[in-house]
Order: structure tokens, then C-alpha cells, then sequence
């Protein structure tokens, strides 16, 4: 067996082993069914629930909120960040703010974002734009102070003008560092709607655990929380997928 | 801005492919730096040409003023009759010593680059590419990304690029620089090849005199900082040479030559930069 294959084989079993050991310890009952079901039962509960079309509502509204707030993070992020790029003296000024931007607790705002937009998309959307968009920000000048000097004078000397030099080599030089952005928008996305739909909305999974939590259906509540860790996980290995093929190339494996 | 004018050019009448009058260059900031000039070069059409100098004396400011990449702060620069003002001129090609090539395309697609963009129809595309990848020994790598080569086969890339465009003249800064000493005086050879075979104008900035001797067929020797040309050497080798004349013993006149001019200006460079004098600007160049 190859290394590669040794660790990814190491990886699932850690899971497997884990998964196993939670299914034996809530079969004997050593944990009370009341704080956490089997996941066979979460699985066989998730499958009903999916089959019925009871959560289909849901799944819709919330992804829809996070895509659209992932998109707008994404297209906002990286025009700020060039545009930030470049204006240095401007830079130097937000660079502090952009450092310590994470240690706001945005949740904070929620409830005035729903005062002033009303109990809808818009609230979830926006908190997850805020959320998202600093990620991209962040990125997109990191990618950016890395493209070599000499891309640049290459750029003139095939006298590319100055959009179809971004495109063709500025962009792909530092595609890598924005490809992080968008991995980490993504999650930031998922974070701010889901979280934002747990504190307060009309629908959506956030709000669908949430209720199922207060209602002690704790069946729901594990499902819908298997359901939402299953997605995360099958787009972020998709992504990272996409990620180390192109990293792969190039650093020449 | 320098508006090229129709002044009488300083250095001969002779009609060249690129001249330079007068052309300086100081980089604003708090301490002026005066890296160049004033200096005066005409590049006779088809020639190969080497700039030498120390360290710092402002060789790659003036491949970058050549190419249109900086303004010269006085004095006027020419290229196939037309002032170069502002961006890089058609039928001007460089190759820097840094890694430029693509790391995110294959060799052919590094190579057939600047056709895209330009508009060439693909069969055209093709031909030209499957020409140069030939000439520069790349044929089997075309599939291969950068990342898989080493540091010759990727600058080999980065010429082929440029040679791909057909430039007329071609500006070299130090583009063995970064390689060992076997391989470039295999790239010596390959330069003098296609050089012979494009007819293209060449300028080649380096700081190894044996390379200089070898390739050129005038050396431009230049001063520390400020860089303007002390002496320009003429080396009489014939247009069919190759690194076979290091065995000349006319090749070591050359190079000693080249190192008698060079030595006072380079302690001069080691002594303006041990005084902590050196800009960092000027330095880079």
C-alpha cells in the first residue's frame, strides 16, 4: 500500500471506529436515548424524513440563502480586495481592522438586521455576506501581493492591456490564494445563514433544529444535524478535490 | 514625460534599429537615486549586443527603459524609427532571469500563449508553436507543466514564448543567471542559433564576462552607478561562432580585456555599497 492510501485508510477508520463506538455506547445505553440516538437511527430517521418531502421546504430555503450569500461574499470579497490592493495608503489604514475582524461577534447585529429588513431572506443573507466577505477580502490580497513582479512586466512586454492581463495572468497566478477564499467564504456563508436561521427565522434547517429542539424531537434535531454535517462535508471534499488537482500541477507531482 | 523630438541623435548617422539619446534615468523618493546615463547606444540591426557592468550599475533599468517598460527621465529612445513612449513597442521581446514562465499551463500551452491573445487563427498557431517547441528541444515536454522542469528547461520555455511572437528585438536580462555554468554555455550555443536564424537584434544583459565575450558582437562596458558605457568593444568573431571559441586565444584577450575596464568600476560598486550608500532600487538593477 502506498503512504497516500496507508493515511487515507488510517482517516475512515478513526471515523468508522468513532461512529462504531457511539452506535455501541447508545445501543447499551451507557448514553441515555434522551441526549443522543444511534446513528443508524439518525441515518434511518434523516432517510424518511428526506423521502417524505417534510424538510424539503427547508433544505431549499437554506441553500439558496447561503449560495446567494456565498456568490455575493465572493464577487464583494474580491472587488474589495483589488480594489484595496490597489489603494496602499488606503490598505494600511483597514489592515488592522481586517486582522481583528473575526473577533466581532456578529450574531450581535442579528436581531437589528431583522428590524430593519423584516422576518425574511434578506436578514440571513446579509449576515452571512458579513460574515463571508472578509474571508474573500483577505484572500484576494494575499493572492495578489504574490503574484511575481515579473508576471506583471511579462504582462506588458506580450502587451496585454490592463483587463486582459488580470485575466489571463494576474488571476491565474493567484489562483490558488483565492481559491482559499472561496473554500473559507463557503463555510463562512454556511456558518452566518445556518446560525442565523437557528436564532430567528420562519424556515429553513437552522430553524427546523431548532424547533425540533424544543419540542424534545430529538429524532429531528439529529437527523436535520447529520443531514447539514453530510453537505458541509461532500462540498468542502469536492472543493478540496478541485484544490489539489490544481496544486498538484503546479508544484509538478 | 519625454516627448521623443526630432533632435539629431548623438551617436552616429548611421540608420539603427534602436537608439538611445541622452536617456538618464533617477528614481524619485526621498534620496533621488541617479541610476543612469546620461548615456547613448544605437543597436545596429542584427547585431548582437552585451551590456556588462558591477553590480547595481543600472544594467536592468536600461533593458527596462528599452522595452518601454519605464520612462526615461531625460533623453529619448528610439525603435524602428518610432519614440518609445509609455508601453512595450511591437516587435520588442524580453526574457527576464526570473522563473516567468506559467506554472498553471502545460509547455505548449506557455509557448502558444501570446498567439491567443494576439488573434492568430489556429492553424497558424500551431505551425508557429510546433516550429519553436522544436527549435528550443522541447518536444517532449509539451504536455509537461513548469513545475516538472528544471531551471534551464523552464527558461528554454520562456524563450520559446517570446521567439514564438517573432520579435526583431530581442532583450535578454540575465536570463542564464540562475543555471549552472555547463548549462549555459549550452544556452550560449542555442542563443547564438537562434539568433543566427531569426535575424533578430539582440541585447544581452549579464554579469559574466566569458559569456559576454563569447555571444556578442560588441560589448558594452559600464561604469558604477550612475551606469553610462565606458567603452564598447568590438569582438570581430564571425556570425557562425560558438562556445568552441573559448578555446581561442583571442577569446582571452577579450575577456581580459573586459575585466581591466570592469575592475575599478566594480570595487567602486563594493565600496558605494559597503558605505551604505546603495539604494535599494538602484541596487536591484
Amino acid at each position: 500500500m502506498s503512504r497516500k492510501a496507508a493515511i487515507v485508510v488510517t482517516r475512515i477508520a478513526v471515523i468508522v471506529a468513532a461512529i462504531a463506538a457511539l452506535e455501541i455506547l447508545c445501543r447499551v445505553k451507557l448514553i441515555s436515548p434522551l441526549t443522543l440516538i444511534p446513528p443508524s437511527q439518525m441515518v434511518a430517521v434523516l432517510w424518511e424524513l428526506l423521502v417524505s418531502g417534510k424538510i424539503t421546504d427547508d433544505i431549499v430555503q437554506t441553500f439558496s440563502t447561503v449560495a446567494l450569500a456565498f456568490l455575493l461574499s465572493v464577487a464583494a470579497g474580491f472587488a474589495l480586495g483589488a480594489l484595496i490592493h490597489a489603494l496602499p495608503r488606503v490598505r494600511r489604514a483597514l489592515d488592522p481592522l481586517l486582522a481583528s475582524y473575526y473577533a466581532i461577534p456578529f450574531f450581535v447585529f442579528y436581531p437589528l438586521l431583522i428590524a430593519l429588513f423584516g422576518l425574511n431572506k434578506i436578514p440571513l443573507v446579509v449576515i452571512g455576506l458579513v460574515f463571508a466577505t472578509a474571508a474573500m477580502v483577505i484572500a484576494t490580497l494575499n493572492g495578489l501581493d504574490r503574484v511575481p513582479r515579473v508576471m506583471q512586466k511579462t504582462a506588458r512586454v506580450m502587451r496585454l492591456s490592463g483587463a486582459r492581463a488580470v485575466l489571463a495572468i494576474t488571476l491565474p497566478s493567484a489562483a490558488p490564494y483565492l481559491f482559499t477564499g472561496l473554500k473559507l467564504a463557503l463555510a463562512y456563508a454556511f456558518i452566518g445563514v445556518i446560525a442565523g436561521e437557528f436564532i430567528l427565522s420562519g424556515g429553513g434547517l437552522g430553524f427546523s433544529i431548532a424547533y425540533a429542539y424544543n419540542n424534545f424531537d430529538s429524532q429531528t434535531m439529529y437527523a436535520l444535524m447529520l443531514f447539514v454535517l453530510l453537505v458541509v462535508t461532500v462540498v468542502n471534499g469536492v472543493l478540496h478535490v478541485i484544490e489539489q488537482r490544481m496544486l498538484a500541477r503546479r508544484a509538478g507531482r | 514625460m519625454n516627448v521623443a523630438s526630432p533632435a539629431a541623435p548623438a551617436v552616429s548617422d548611421k540608420p539603427a534599429h534602436a537608439r538611445l539619446s541622452g536617456v538618464t534615468r533617477v528614481f524619485e523618493g526621498k534620496l533621488p537615486v541617479h541610476a543612469l546615463g546620461p548615456l547613448d547606444l544605437a543597436l545596429a540591426r542584427g547585431e548582437f549586443f552585451s551590456v556588462v557592468g558591477p553590480s547595481g550599475c543600472g544594467k536592468s533599468t536600461l533593458m527596462d527603459l528599452i522595452a518601454g517598460l519605464n520612462p526615461p527621465t531625460a533623453g529619448t529612445i528610439i525603435f524602428e524609427d518610432k519614440p518609445v513612449v509609455g508601453e512595450v513597442p511591437d516587435g520588442i521581446g524580453a526574457v527576464f532571469q526570473e522563473d516567468a514562465s506559467f506554472p498553471w499551463l502545460t509547455v505548449r500551452d506557455n509557448v502558444a500563449f501570446g498567439l491567443r491573445r494576439a488573434g492568430v487563427d489556429a492553424v497558424e498557431i500551431k505551425r508557429r508553436v510546433d516550429y519553436v517547441i522544436g527549435f528550443m528541444g522541447l518536444k517532449d515536454f509539451t504536455a509537461a507543466y513548469p513545475a516538472q522542469l528544471s531551471g534551464g528547461m523552464r527558461q528554454r520555455v520562456c524563450i520559446a514564448r517570446t521567439l514564438v511572437l517573432q520579435p526583431r528585438l530581442i532583450l535578454l536580462d540575465e536570463p542564464f543567471g540562475a543555471l549552472d555554468q555547463q548549462t549555459r554555455l549550452l544556452m550560449g550555443d542555442e542563443l547564438l542559433r537562434l539568433w543566427r536564424e531569426t535575424g533578430a537584434t539582440i541585447m544581452l544583459i549579464t554579469h559574466a564576462l566569458d559569456e559576454a565575450a563569447m555571444l556578442s558582437d560588441r560589448v558594452g562596458v559600464m561604469s558604477a552607478r550612475p551606469g553610462r558605457f565606458i567603452e564598447t568593444l568590438t569582438t570581430g568573431w564571425p556570425r557562425t561562432r560558438d562556445s568552441n571559441i573559448v578555446a581561442e586565444a583571442s577569446f582571452g584577450a577579450v575577456t581580459a580585456r573586459l575585466w581591466s575596464l570592469l575592475r575599478a568600476e566594480s570595487l567602486k560598486a563594493i565600496g558605494a555599497d559597503s558605505s551604505g550608500a546603495a539604494a535599494p532600487e538602484a541596487a536591484a538593477g
